[in-house]
């Protein structure tokens, strides 16, 4: 775990296949940001046939609802928000091309089997390192549903943008195997 | 009769508000920094070094610890001999948290019907405001904008008398467990035990005000809330909920008498922003 590796997105299958649990990472590139009223909003848009305001193939979304920008700031505090709430929207996204998610806290059977299936993967990003997280924002714009305020679909630029591979790609969880090595008794 | 005036209340409200978001109380920050010299594990390190830089940058810049700056709980103090002008007790409070998030890059995390509109009310407003009746000529004013991602891992019990200390220890933990990775552990548990289903909630939520260190009163409860603290703290579930020796800071138990026929016991969990202000008037 102590090699940091810099990962680039969007993500290529090869690069999701090299990605281990257990592994910190940092990401540069171009992440979109997307909670619950937006997932929603998403898989309605794919139901309806209609096109989706990002690209999915090789995407990464992130989790989150940011502070608004203090003047000055690019973005506001930003950490991630809790992604099982997007467990059964995430499945959808996935089989289309999604290849990467970044939350904070475990995920369900169904999201991994997909992740398993179309090989993405699942970052942890620090659950209260906001203002830090905000730091590694380097552009952001609202790009769809500017109505949801702060649960707004925004594209954002990030450089080193500091998180953990929580579950790869073969399914391994370290939301499990991390906690199986500390449990005592 | 003293007088306080509603603009009085609300610019305080307000000042608590924003202080709240980017100002972590000393006593919660020294238990992160205890909890940092605990963890054994490598990522569980990393994160708490993240989390503990994270609050001297956001006091630094004063921006917000955590992007999710709640939904405000309010618990007030009104003493006997005080007459609030102007407005309502309610009313000052609730401008004071519009001001705040309005005037401040505070997120505005609340929708007004729960279920079928979901819409932001775009100022956080309503707070959830308890007001207390008590003897004396002040009043008192405690702020706790409570985050979600820990607030939807509570859980109460309705437990039977008979389940006695052993049924409320392992609920209590299996609530804490089970919650893994999600309420952005070391958490603080607060937990309600006795009263009526609403008042055990009620308290599990007033725990979470208490000062670092401040245990209960009654010896056996205190020995109850360190050892709950220490089977959970067993479990490896740790620091992000990924693996570690820390999983909660502290646990904190109010109680209140009940029935004959019932023992409650609601568990009330505050992620490692244990964010709370207070204020005298």
């Amino acid at each position: 775990m102590s090699d940091i590796k810099n990962i680039k997105v969007p993500l290529t299958t090869e690069a999701v296949k090299d990605l281990k649990a257990g592994e910190r990472v940092t990401i540069s590139g171009v992440i979109y940001t997307a909670r619950d009223a937006a997932h929603a909003k998403l898989l309605k848009a794919l139901e309806a046939g209609e096109a989706l305001p990002l690209e999915l193939e090789g995407a990464v979304i992130y989790y989150v609802g940011p502070c608004p920008a203090k003047e000055g700031q690019i973005i506001g505090s930003c950490g991630p928000t809790t992604s099982y709430r997007m467990d059964s929207f995430a499945p959808t996204l996935i089989n289309k091309g999604l290849k990467g998610m970044i939350g904070k806290g475990p995920r369900d059977e169904k999201v991994i089997n997909a992740m398993k299936e179309n090989n993405a993967v699942y970052f942890a990003a620090i659950g209260g390192a906001a203002a830090v997280i905000a730091n590694a924002v380097k552009k952001a714009e609202v790009i769809a549903y500017p109505e949801l305020g702060t649960e707004a679909v925004r594209r954002l630029e990030v450089e080193d943008f500091p998180c953990i591979v929580a579950i790869d790609s073969k399914g391994n969880n370290l939301y499990e195997s991390g906690v199986e090595a500390y449990k005592q008794g | 009769m003293k007088e306080i005036k509603a603009a009085e209340i609300t610019k305080e409200v307000k000042r608590l508000c924003v202080e709240a978001a980017c100002d972590l109380p000393e006593d919660v920050e020294k238990l992160l920094r205890e909890a940092q010299e605990k963890e054994e594990s490598e990522f569980g390190c990393y994160s708490l070094e993240k989390v503990v830089e994270n609050l001297e940058l956001a006091r630094k810049d004063m921006v917000p610890m955590c992007q999710d700056t709640g939904i405000l709980v309010v618990y007030a103090e009104l003493g006997e001999d005080v007459k609030v002008a102007d407005s309502s007790l309610d009313d000052a409070i609730n401008e004071g948290v519009r001001q705040a998030y309005v005037e401040h890059p505070l997120r505005k995390s609340v929708v007004t019907d729960p279920l079928f509109d979901r819409k932001n009310t775009g100022d956080n407003t309503p707070a959830i405001i308890y007001t207390e009746i008590v003897p004396g000529d002040k009043l008192k004013i405690q702020i706790l904008p409570k985050g979600a991602g820990s607030e939807n891992m509570g859980a109460l019990k309705m437990l039977k008398p008979a389940d006695g200390v052993e049924g409320v220890k392992e609920f209590i933990i299996n609530t804490v467990v089970k919650a893994g990775g999600n309420p952005c552990p070391p958490v603080i548990v607060g937990v309600g035990i006795g009263g009526t289903m609403d008042k055990a909630t009620m308290l599990s939520k007033k725990a979470l005000g208490r000062e670092v260190g401040e245990r209960h009163p009654d010896v056996r409860y205190k020995a109850l809330e360190e050892e709950i603290l220490a089977e959970i703290n067993k479990s490896g579930v740790g620091p992000q909920g990924l693996g570690g020796r820390v999983t909660a800071l502290e646990v904190r138990i109010e109680t209140f008498p009940t029935h004959i026929a019932t023992l409650p016991v609601a568990v009330n969990l505050n992620c490692h922003a244990a964010r709370h202000k207070e204020v005298i008037l």
